[in-house]
Order: C-alpha cells, then structure tokens, then sequence
C-alpha cells in the first residue's frame, strides 16, 4: 500500500515536473531580439522596387511569396500558394491560393492581391528589375481572377522555369491603405531610423504555424544595423553585439574558426565567381594590334591556363574557393554542367598555344608576330582585398610567360564607367553575384544584343560563329519548359563557354558565414539569404533574450 | 643641435641607409611570392614573416621606405615652390592680388581632397607601369598640396612687404622682380623650410590613405600606403605584433621629421 502510495507521489512529481520543462522549453522558442547588420541603407521598402541587398534582406524577411525556393534543398515549397499549375505552352500560370491568411494591418489576402502585385509588377513606369525577369515577350502580362482563392496570370510568350521566378515576388495589399507596409512575412518594418538602424518586429497576422501548433515567427524582432564596414562588423561579433553575419572573408572566417569552431560555417562552393575578362570591343579605344590578341581565342586561352587557379583558392581565399569551371558553379545542383572540369594550370600549354598564333619570346619578354610587346592593364574594384590580391597573383603567373600586367585599382564608379559607358580599359576583373539558380538569369549577359555582354556589348548582330550559336542557345533553352532540352542547351553554352573563354573563370568563393552560439535553429547555405533563410523558425537562448 | 634632433637625425639617416640597401639586405626582393607560405610568422627566412600572398614583409619594408621617402620630400618640395610662387607673389603684391590669392586659396583647401585625388587618379591612363604610377601619384600629391602653404606663406610675405628694409629698398628705386628674388624670398626661408617639412608627412600620409582605398602606388611596388593596408582587419595585435612594424616605422620617422625643425623654423 505504502510503496504504491510513493509510486503514485513520484509519478504526479514526474508529471509536473515534466510539464514545468515542457512550458520552459515552448518559452525558451519564443521571443528575444536578433540583430545582425546590413551593409547599406535600404534604396526602398517596395518590394516592387528591390534592387540593391538591404532591400533584397528586407523583402526577404517581410515579403509572403507564393512559392519558396528552399534555400538548402533548391527545392519549390508552396507558400501563400496551395498548389499551382503551369500550362503546356509555359505561357500561363494557375494559383491555388490558401484560405484565411490576412496583412499585417488585418486586411484579408485573396486573388485581388496577386493580381495588383502583378500589375504593379509589369508597370513599365516603375522599370522594376523583379518584373524585367517576366518580360518573356512583347505584349501585356494579364491576370485573370477565377476565385477569390484562384488567380490565373498569362504571359505573351512562353518563359522557362515561370513558377521559379515567383520566389522573388512579394505580395502586396490591393486594398490595404499602408500599401507596401502591410506585409504577409514574418516581419514588418516598425522603425527605421535612416543611416542608422531598422527594427523588424513579428507581424501578429502570420500565417504560418509550427509543427507543434505554435505560431511563428519565434523572435519578437530583428535589430539591424547599417553598417558598411566589415571589420566594424567582425568586432561587434566578436564582442557578442551581433548574432549573424551573412557573409565573411576567408581571414575572419580562419580566425573565427581557430578561437570558436562552432561559430564559424563553410557551406561550401557558392554561386558567386570572380572572373576576368578582355575588351573585345570593336569601338573600344585600344591599339588594333591589341585588340587582335584579345579576339584570338588561342590568346584567351593560353591566358585561362598560365593561371594557377589552386593557388588563388589556397593563398587568397585560404582554402575556403573552389578553381572556376564555368558560368555556373558546382553548386548549382541542376544547371551546372558535370563534364566541365576547371582549366588546369599548364603555362607550357598556354606557351604552345601563343606560338601557335605568333607569339615568340625574347629575352624573357613575349612579343607577337608584328613585334609588339604584350602588355596589357587589368582594371578592377579599389579597396576589394581578394580581388586585388588575385590581380597581383595573376600578374605573377603571366609574368612567366613573358606578359607584362599592370594591375589598376579604380573606384568603382570610374570602374563601371570604363566597362559600361567608355569601354576604354583592356581586361578587367569583377565578380559575378548569382542569386538565380535558373540560366535565364543570365539571359542579359550572353546574349550578343545584350547590354552586359561584357566583352563585346550590344552587338547589332552576332560578330562570331560561336556567339551567334549562343544566342540560338539562350534563346532555345528559354523558349521551351521541357527542363531536359533546356538543360541540354545550356549545357552546350556552358561548353562553348570553356572553349571560347569569353570570360576566364577564376575561383568560385565558399559560402562562410558566422552564428552565433545564442542562435539555434541556424543552418547557413549557399543562397542568399545565407544564414537567415528560415528566420521565422531562429530563436535565442534564454540569457541573450533576457539581456535583450 | 639638440640631442632630441640629433637622434632624430641618426634615425632619419638609419632608416635612409637601411632603405638604400634594400638590395643587399632583402635579397628576395619585394615581388616574389613565396604562395607555400602565404601570412607566415617571422622567421630565419623571412624577418618579419610574408603578406597575404606570400611576399617577404622585411623586403617590401625597405623598398616601400625607398619610395615613400624618396617620394614625399620630392612632392612637398613641388608643393612649397608653388606655395612660394603663389603665396609669396601674392602676399608681396598685395591689394587685389593678396584678396584673389586668398580667395583661390580658400577655394582650393575648400575642395574634398580625397575625391580630387579619387578623380585625377581614375582620369590617368591605364597602361602604365608601378614606377609611372608611383611618380604620378606623388606628382599629383605635389601638385595639389600648395595651398595651405601658400596661405601661411602669403601672410609672412605680406608682412614682409610693409617692413622698413623693404620700404627702404624700393625707395632706393629697386623694381619688383629683384625686390621679390633678392629680398623678399630669402627672407622667406625659415617659413619655405618649415612649410617643406611639415609637407613631407602630409604627403607620406596622403599616399597611405590613397593606399589604404587601394588608390596608391600601384602593385607590386610597395609604400607605406600599401603596407599599412596590411592593418585593416586586424583584429587582435597581440596575435601577429610584427604585422605593426610599418606603422611603427612611420610614427619614428614622422616624430623624427618633426623633431628635426628648428626652433626658428618652429615658430615660423
């Protein structure tokens, strides 16, 4: 009688005790202040408008999209979408929208929103940059309003991978009169004090629940600062004012990683590259003899093998790249080309291949056939540490074969207009920032007609072979919604690519990101948004909360 | 000579000499990179370990000293005869010249110097080589580093103009070419010494801070600028102090140019 008696008190102990910790821990998900920085004042809070990173950060943490691209599995997730259907021709695509979701003002979110935030979307007045990705044609976008939870939107041409591209779409209120300030995201913009600082807070009207029934998001706001200067950043980390940086140098990251293992995170090889290319402009104010190098695809090439790739990765970026292959990166698990490999580095080669254009040494220093010496400039962003370090690696590397480099740093606004309005430079090196997986996101730069054609820009009509046979490429993959032909075109684009070395591909950089051990639920990728993709589902520990 | 400027003396001598020698006392030279041994700590090898890409710091050390010492006394000297010229004349001539001399002066110090030098930099020709670009860099610095002189310069000769030698000089019927190149500018030189020497800093922490936006002697060739590049992201000096050694360098050497001012040139 006794021992059941005591069996009964321990197990009501165990029960309450275990409700106790069950409480603590649902109170432990919830609440708390995130902070992290931004590198630049936001240009906008219109989602329409996004153009620059701070915006692109906001949108992501305060726009409802109807799709998601899940940024660790590259996978489509439905969203304020049920379901949706692309039609045969790619020319139109059907929403199934969820019931009882509303802004975060309280006003109800139907097919009326879609339809405005396409409309909006399309205005050629606003000359938006999410929208010039639907431009599959000339004609008007429609949306057709079947349902309050049903939306049809028709395109005047077919356009690959449609329904990708609304990843990027942030719904806004047709009626809602705080238009862009009612959001359907887990945050809302609650203050903005400019050149400063912002404040997300949760917004109280989220649709989304965890699997346990609970609301989300778990944070009551996100603090971020505006702060462009790096180390500034890095410091403030250090010191715990911060919880995430999104992106870090391979110096800090090898730094991070040395005193705190588990802050530091290499989510391998990004979609970024850095690359550098020759001007091969017709009207571009260089010598004819110049110019004659730099259109030879033996000169490109010979270039592409006298550099040391592995060297880049390991000296200037400490391990933390990966050798370029090509326009898309290895990450990029569909559209990146398998049988690629990186250009080795074979300066013998690269030697055979300039003789065999005529390129012959003398006394340590090439020449070519008319008797020139090879020397060239490479332009590039004063003030960027990597790409400048590269540059000077470069330098070094052709110097063995007898060219002569000078390396000039410019400012980037001089920079840009050397490349983009004067064409006046002879090889330049930038990097290239990918945040779409899709080829089709690459349109405005292989195209010959195209503007950032970086080596030979706005061709009226293709002046290679190989260019035009590019174009007929880009053209094809987009044109079709089979996924295979589209793949196999641009796998062929990819080869031409390796063989023609428009651009020379110099390393793709590792996604490093810093968390903080206050952050839980934190798993960086290579997309951008890095490390707070699922900032819905972050939550702090409990002492960080309480000093926030 | 006091012992504070004889040491600062030896120091500016020492560190001269020892930049001169660069050849025999850092025989790798300033652009090879040793890539198995990028950021590597001191070392029998190499003294102050390498850079990020390898390069012997001690060598770049040397040679950037040669170039930034070399450099800096050249332009300061191109800044204070353009001072002289403008500052002198104007303040010697007085009236209307003195007030558009001031006026021209004011507007120039008025300018965002940074961005000037951004812009000149950026208008240069491409395709040239380190050693170009470095005199370019310094001839620009020269160039449009007069005018704080110029206006101290201005007010010294001014009231030289109205000082009794000179009253008595031009009474004598001595005209005013002579009078400004036999009398005036000599009497200028503890002010002209004093403006050439506070310059020589100016313009070695010019190039550092066009170094440190990148915008300085272009690569391989090192300068104080590019060195004290090295600095940015430093986070923690007692991790790697040797990385300190060019600043420290360029606080010795600028006390040293300062200490080696006389008193005269001091108060002038």
């Amino acid at each position: 009688m006794m021992g059941r008696r005591v069996f009964l008190r321990l197990l009501l102990s165990v029960a309450v005790v275990s409700l106790a910790l069950a409480s603590s821990s649902a109170f432990a998900q919830n609440g708390g202040e995130l902070r992290f920085c931004l590198h630049s004042e936001p240009k906008t809070f219109d989602p329409v408008l996004v153009d620059d990173d701070a915006s692109l950060s906001i949108r992501y943490l305060t726009g409802g999209v109807l799709v998601r691209s899940n940024r660790r599995t590259q996978e489509l997730e439905p969203e304020l979408a049920e379901s949706w259907k692309v039609s045969n021709d790619g020319k139109q695509i059907t929403f199934k929208l969820r019931h009882g979701i509303t802004f975060s003002d309280g006003s109800p979110f139907s097919s009326e929103d879609v339809a405005f935030t396409m409309q909006r979307l399309m205005d050629p007045a606003l000359h938006s940059s999410t929208g010039d990705a639907f431009r599959s044609g000339n004609g008007a976008v429609s949306s057709k309003i079947i349902a309050p939870d049903q939306v049809s939107i028709t395109f005047p041409a077919p356009l690959a991978g449609l329904e990708r591209l609304f990843d990027q779409v942030a719904i806004m209120s047709a009626h809602s009169p705080k238009k862009e300030a009612a959001v359907l995201g887990p945050f809302m913009v609650a203050e903005h004090k400019a050149g400063s600082s912002l404040l997300l807070r949760r917004n109280p009207n989220y649709w989304k629940k965890d699997s346990q029934g609970r609301r989300l998001p778990y944070l009551d706001s996100i603090r971020l600062d505006i702060q462009s200067n790096r180390d500034v950043e890095m410091l403030r980390f250090k010191r715990g004012e911060l919880d995430l940086i999104n992106v870090i140098d391979s110096d800090f990251f090898d730094r991070l990683a040395a005193s705190s293992p588990g802050l530091a995170h290499d989510a391998g090889a990004s979609l970024d590259s850095e690359f550098m290319w020759f001007n091969q402009g017709a009207s571009a104010p260089i010598p004819e003899y110049k110019r004659a190098w730099f259109r030879s695809t033996n000169f490109r090439r010979a270039i592409s093998q006298a550099i040391n790739r592995d060297d880049l990765s390991r000296v200037v970026y400490n391990g933390h790249a990966q050798p370029g292959v090509g326009p898309v990166s290895p990450a990029n698990k569909f559209w990146f080309n398998s049988k690629l490999k990186a250009e080795p580095y074979r300066p013998d080669a690269a030697l055979q291949r300039l003789q065999a254009d005529g390129f012959h040494l003398q006394n340590g220093s090439l020449f070519d056939k008319g008797g020139n010496a090879v020397e060239f400039s490479i332009v590039t962003n004063a003030g960027h540490k990597p790409r400048e370090r590269t540059a000077v690696m470069i330098q070094q590397d052709l110097g063995k074969l007898g060219i002569k480099v000078n390396v000039v740093t410019l400012d980037f606004p001089s920079l840009i207009e050397r490349i983009s309005q004067k064409f006046n430079y002879e090889a330049a090196m930038l990097g290239f920032r990918n945040v779409d997986l899709d080829p089709n996101g690459q349109m405005n730069i292989w195209l010959s007609s195209a503007e950032n054609h970086a080596w030979n820009p706005q061709q009226k009509s293709p002046e290679t072979a190989w260019e035009a046979e590019i174009d007929r490429l880009m053209r094809a993959q987009a044109s079709t919604t089979d996924p295979k032909k589209r793949k196999e075109s641009f796998d062929r684009v990819q080869e031409i690519a390796a063989e023609q070395a428009p651009f020379i591909y110099l390393v793709n950089q590792n996604a490093l990101s810093a968390v903080s051990s206050t952050v839980a639920g934190a798993n960086p990728g290579i997309l951008h948004p890095q490390t707070f993709w699922n900032a819905e589902r972050l939550t702090l520990n409990p002492t960080t909360r309480a000093s926030r | 000579m006091s012992s504070a400027r004889t040491l600062a003396c030896v120091v500016v001598l020492a560190v001269c000499a020892m930049s001169l020698g660069a050849n025999w006392l850092a025989p790798a030279g300033y652009a090879q990179q040793f890539r198995e041994a990028p950021s590597a700590p001191p070392s029998h090898k190499h003294l102050l370990g390498t850079d990020e890409i390898g390069r012997d710091r001690f060598a770049r050390i040397l040679y950037g000293t040669r170039i930034s010492l070399l450099l800096a006394p050249a332009a300061a000297l191109v800044s204070t005869v353009l001072a002289a010229l403008v500052g002198g004349l104007a303040g010697y001539l007085g009236g209307i010249w003195l007030r558009l001399a001031r006026a021209f002066t004011d507007l120039f110090l008025s300018l965002p110097w940074l961005f000037l030098l951004i812009t000149v930099r950026a208008l240069l020709p491409l395709n040239v080589s380190p050693l170009t670009s470095v005199l370019i860099t310094f001839l620009i610095l020269g160039l449009l580093g007069w005018a704080a002189s110029a206006r101290v310069l201005s007010t010294s000769a001014e009231a030289l103009r109205n000082s009794d030698f000179i009253l008595q000089a031009r009474a004598s019927g001595l005209r005013d070419p002579r009078l400004f190149f036999v009398h005036v500018l000599p009497n200028l030189k503890p002010v002209l010494y004093a403006q050439f020497w506070i310059s020589i800093p100016v313009f070695i922490l010019s190039e550092a801070n066009l170094g440190i936006l990148g915008l300085g002697v272009a690569e391989p060739l090192p300068s104080w600028g590019s060195l004290l590049r090295e600095l940015e992201g430093l986070i923690s000096f007692r991790e790697e102090p040797w990385r300190l050694v060019p600043l420290l360098l360029l606080i010795v050497v600028l006390t040293s140019f300062q200490l080696l001012l006389s008193n005269e040139e001091v108060t002038a």
